[in-house]
């Protein structure tokens, strides 16, 4: 079990903050993952998570959402209660049909029709009755994404959501995602290793390096300009330990970070 | 490299196309490339076998290659099997062997069932149940029925009994391993979803376990089948196993014959039931042989 303390009581946190950790660490028989983490989300606010492989963002996510059970550690962890995590295979329960999926232990008289309007949402009405082996990656992905808003949740953790998925679908989920992040407002931690990812959907970037937050960046100063848009990737690629020359015309180009 | 262009090299014959011939191959020539793994199988190709031995041993029978007294041609085995049927002794015997099996199948599946929940999902459970049944799968059912004639007689409870441990077995062992064997995501979705343990079972285990149960099932009818055919031959009266016990007592191979099909049509059909549940239960699972 985790020695950590986890507050789950909303009265004791902050008013507008959604996340709060303080001094966290976390580690693994052998190496330190998490080395004092401090962190607080606000509430609304899109924050996006990039490090290298290795750096400790699945990690952070996974502690906030408290799915690591054999994980030791310290620190404090204040998180709300209806949180939602979407993974980065879209976890469908195989045997239960797509509807079936996206109300799963939910106990409101109403959850069918809730589901129902989850899925049109995310584009996916009349696929109800479907089973998962029907639906492509994007498909099931969305479904994934459907299951987390019925929940209407406060925070949205999303580990490398679209990680598994190709160059033209992600680009149809992230404005999506912007779709759906601009109606509900919840707070989002997205974990990413794709700087332009980060970039097009976040408020602020945060950079993670071996158990440690690097940098804690606003992104909208940058959003003005190309040319500001390419100096925040270029800072956010430098950090991740990636030096490229400036180069005329690189800004369509996708840029991994591992 | 691009077949159809070989095809219109192949066409207009022309010296200057003839080195490129080489690289190019037109399709009637040779495949373009060899298919690794099997092609589609055909829906009933597994008959071929079992056709082809109907085949031999019947051509063997016509041409005397086949000692009748040995192994009697398959038409005098059909002709016993319609003069059996005539004084009722086949239906007779077929009916009190479906009964032991179907009694047998119904203990052996409910208790498989039974005890593999209490051990595949309770810890004490599982340390009270599941060394016993390994220990019990390394003893031949065969070698207990000394046994249990000395505990439950020779009568029918004792058959029952037999038949139904050789269902229990299997049963147990694939749904517990299968209830065992949840994949580690599906119990983080479930917590991420907040779901308490009652809908934890309900929702994700039971139904993750269910292919392992209907594989068990598969195993389970087969062993009923298989545990009859000891009790039938040790202490009967009647059923398959006796008739051929009591053919053996006089020599008459066709009649022995006629059980051994009979053995083969019940295991085989009941398997196919088997599969034929699961394709409908497991509706949700793509498989390759649909």
């Amino acid at each position: 079990m985790a020695s950590h303390a986890r507050e789950i009581a909303m009265d004791r946190r902050d008013a507008g903050k959604v996340v709060s950790i303080r001094n966290l660490v976390r580690h693994f028989t052998l190496k330190g993952v998490l080395d004092g983490i401090d962190l607080d989300i606000g509430r609304g606010e899109f924050v996006a998570l990039l490090g290298r492989s290795g750096s400790g963002k699945s990690t952070l996510l996974r502690a906030i959402a408290d799915l690591d059970r054999e994980a030791k550690g310290s620190g404090t962890i204040l998180a709300p209660r209806n949180l939602s995590v979407v993974f980065q295979d879209a976890r469908l329960l195989p045997w239960k049909r797509v509807l079936d999926n996206v109300v799963l232990g939910l106990d409101a008289p109403d959850a069918q029709a809730r589901g129902r309007r989850a899925l049109a949402e995310v584009e996916m009405a009349g696929r109800e009755r479907s089973w998962p082996y029907e639906l492509s990656g994007g498909e099931q992905q969305r479904v994934a994404l459907a299951r987390c808003l019925v929940r209407e949740p406060a925070l949205l953790l999303a580990d490398e959501p679209f990680g598994a998925l190709d160059a033209l679908t992600r680009i149809r989920m992230h404005a999506l995602l912007r779709k759906l992040a601009a109606v509900h407002r919840p707070c989002v931690l997205l974990v990413t290793h794709d700087v332009d990812e980060a970039i097009e959907l976040a408020d602020r970037i945060l950079v993670l390096d071996a158990g440690r937050i690097e940098a804690d960046l606003a992104v909208a100063p940058y959003r003005a300009t190309s040319a500001k848009h390419e100096e925040l990737k270029l800072r956010l690629l430098s950090l991740l330990g990636v030096e490229t020359a400036p180069q005329a015309g690189d800004h369509s180009k996708s840029a991994h970070a591992s | 490299m691009n077949v159809a262009f070989g095809q219109i090299a192949m066409e207009d014959e022309v010296d200057l196309v003839q080195p490129a011939r080489a690289a190019f191959r037109s399709p009637d020539e040779a495949p373009a490339r060899r298919r690794l793994g099997l092609d589609r199988p055909l829906s009933y190709g597994w008959v071929l076998g079992p056709v082809l031995v109907i085949l031999i041993w019947s051509v063997g029978s016509a041409t005397g290659w086949i000692d009748s007294r040995i192994l009697p041609a398959p038409w005098v085995a059909i002709h016993t099997a319609a003069d059996l049927f005539q004084q009722g002794r086949l239906q007779d015997n077929i009916a009190v062997s479906a009964w032991r099996a179907a009694q047998g199948l119904f203990w052996g599946v409910t208790l498989g069932v039974i005890f593999a929940l209490l051990s595949g999902l309770t810890l004490l459970g599982g340390y009270l149940i599941d060394g016993l049944v390994q220990i019990k799968r390394a003893i031949p059912s065969l070698a207990l029925i000394p046994l249990f004639v000395l505990w439950f007689g020779i009568g029918e409870p004792m058959k029952v009994i037999v038949v139904a441990l050789g269902v229990f077995i299997p049963i147990y062992i694939q749904t517990h391993n299968a209830l065992r064997g949840i994949d580690i995501k599906h119990v983080e979705l479930a917590e991420s979803l907040g779901l308490n343990h009652a809908q934890f079972i309900r929702h994700v285990v039971l139904p993750g376990a269910l292919p392992g149960f209907l594989l068990g099932l598969r195993f389970g009818v087969m062993g009923a089948w298989l545990g009859l055919v000891v009790v039938e031959q040790l202490n009967a009266t009647s059923g398959i196993g006796y008739m051929i016990t009591l053919a053996r007592t006089y020599a008459q191979s066709d009649i022995i014959l006629v059980g051994l099909v009979v053995y083969a049509v019940l295991g085989v059909s009941s398997d196919l039931a088997v599969r034929f549940l699961e394709s409908r239960v497991l509706s949700w699972r793509r498989t390759l042989a649909k």
